[in-house]
């Protein structure tokens, strides 16, 4: 069973992976966006880990709520109400369990990651953060494991797709053999979270 | 890339903390990015609340004042402002007469201005937004994330600016801002990419020689790059592209738009050449103006923006406006 220790680490190490990664992901993002996807983060993340030092809630479904809405506040662009709506929807769905089972928060994530779908009105082919996040929760009912291997196989296929979404889209077919900075990001919390299981088990 | 700056993470802070210095007809929250006209709420008046990444300098926050903008939100460079700014913002402006929401259309700038709309709805304050999609470059908005919104967002604030300094409701400001949207059309060319303080150096790269066609106004590369035109040559090409979408039966309010880094030498050689294609294609022109107003840091280049106008967008765009970024009649 996870519980809300697991979670605040779960983004503590999401927010440690952000800042490691911040200028490849602001790299990625130059030729096909406007290379800032890396500082954004990492000044949101860095906000979530903040706030769960300060207040830390007892529950996971309010551990993920509360850093989804940090996100949203401090984030900005497309990416602040993306990924603090993908965080949002799952804490909701979690509920106000003390401890949720590795399905629960699977079936969770899912209720998450179709929010984030609704909201930017993306499919998985559109070069977007759903390539990495949509495979990544179809394996996640396998193994945190495979949902990594998933999320990066995802990200690295974004490359040879055209960006139908967001700013990429504007170049048409000159995003071609770019790989998406918001579908790299989102397997950053699929490493977090094997780094996390890892430790717990140590 | 040599910057004028400190650090980074502090540009838009200290650029806020500068304007205020600059500008104490404003009151500038540097630490919630919100600026705001002084005299706000005005009574009885509909309040226009504005924003987007900072990096377009003068817009926003050099729209804020007397005649266009109540407030507006500066978010990090190139980046949407957050809820929280949006909500600070139209709350402080809100007279009880509602507020507009003048939205660029980004995919950032449209979900965090929607999110805000909602939780300033919820603390009671009328809102209605206006998306501005003026961009031709963008065609095949299927398969885009639609037009994006340049420098007919300069026309919208001002001439459904001035209707609301005339008292009109918020359902009435809100239908001409749209009107101005439906009767704008840009198209902006670059001659070299700009830096961003994070990155610190272009964001992508123009070999000199080429320049990019229908390029953004944040350092996205454009649809098409070619080898580099002369002025004539760019202005046939661009308003050409506006023309072929946009077929004016009225006169028209030119915006000769620098990117940040073209001196007005040669934006005035260009509204020349601009001029003549207008006067080839019989389209009589209202009012131009020539300048940096929708900006991309440090990119080289400009936009073309014509905006059809009737006589009463006409009477609102000459009505007095005092911001910093643009002044007359008062």
């Amino acid at each position: 069973m996870l519980d809300a220790a697991f979670f605040r680490q779960w983004l503590t190490s999401a927010a440690a992976l952000v800042d490691r990664e911040a200028e490849r992901l602001t790299e990625l993002d130059s030729p096909i966006g406007d290379a800032d996807h890396g500082s954004n983060l990492q000044r949101g993340f860095a906000a979530v880990a903040a706030t769960l030092e300060k207040d830390a809630p007892t529950t996971p479904g309010a551990v993920l709520t509360l850093a989804g809405r940090q996100l949203i506040s401090t984030v900005g662009g497309a990416s602040g109400p993306l990924y603090g709506t993908l965080l949002r929807r799952t804490g909701k769905a979690l509920g106000d369990a003390a401890e949720v089972s590795e399905q629960e928060f699977a079936d969770a994530l899912r209720t998450g990651v179709d929010a984030v779908g609704a909201l930017g009105g993306a499919v998985p082919g559109d070069k977007t953060m759903l390539d990495a996040l949509v495979p990544a929760v179809d394996a996640l009912s396998e193994s945190f494991g495979a949902a990594r291997e998933a999320a990066n196989e995802g990200a690295l296929a974004t490359t040879p797709l055209q960006a139908r979404k967001g700013r990429a889209s504007y170049l048409g077919e000159r995003s071609i053999g770019h790989q998406d900075p918001g579908a790299t990001s989102s397997a950053l919390l699929f490493d977090a979270l094997v780094q996390t299981a890892e430790a717990g088990r140590e | 890339m040599k910057m004028l700056i400190n650090v980074a993470e502090t540009v838009v802070a200290d650029a806020l903390r500068g304007m205020a210095a600059a500008h104490p007809d404003l009151t500038i929250d540097v630490e919630n990015r919100v600026i705001v006209r002084r005299d706000a709420p005005v009574a009885g008046k509909v309040a226009l609340v504005s924003g987007g990444g900072s990096g377009h300098e003068p817009l926003h926050g050099g729209f804020v004042g007397p005649g266009m903008l109540s407030a507006a939100c500066p978010g990090e460079v190139f980046t949407s402002p957050v809820p929280d700014q949006m909500v600070r913002a139209a709350a402080a402006v809100d007279s009880g007469a509602g507020v507009l929401f003048v939205v660029k259309n980004y995919t950032g700038d449209v979900l965090n201005f929607d999110m805000a709309a909602e939780l300033a709805e919820d603390e009671g304050i009328q809102v209605a937004k206006v998306l501005v999609n003026d961009d031709v470059a963008v065609t095949d908005s299927l398969y885009t994330a639609g037009r994006r919104g340049t420098g007919a967002t300069l026309y919208v604030e001002k001439i459904a600016g001035a209707a609301a300094e005339e008292g009109m409701p918020l359902e009435r400001v809100e239908a001409i801002a749209r009107q101005v949207n439906e009767n704008a059309r840009s198209f902006g060319v670059a001659l070299s990419a700009c830096s961003t303080p994070a990155k610190g150096s272009p964001t992508f790269d123009l070999p000199t020689g080429e320049l990019e066609l229908g390029v953004g106004i944040h350092g996205e590369p454009g649809r098409e790059r070619r080898a580099m035109m002369t002025s004539s040559e760019i202005a046939d090409f661009a308003v050409d592209a506006v023309l072929e979408d946009l077929r004016p039966r009225n006169p028209v309010l030119v915006l000769v738009n620098g990117m940040g880094a073209t001196p007005l030498l040669e934006l005035y050689g260009f509204n020349a050449e601009v001029q003549r294609v207008l006067a080839e294609r019989g389209v009589v022109v209202a009012h131009t103006l020539v300048g940096d107003y929708v900006t991309s840091l440090d990119m080289a280049g400009a936009s073309v923006t014509l905006c059809q106008v009737d006589e009463e967008l006409l009477r609102l765009w000459n009505a007095p406006v005092r911001t910093a970024g643009l002044r007359w009649g008062v």
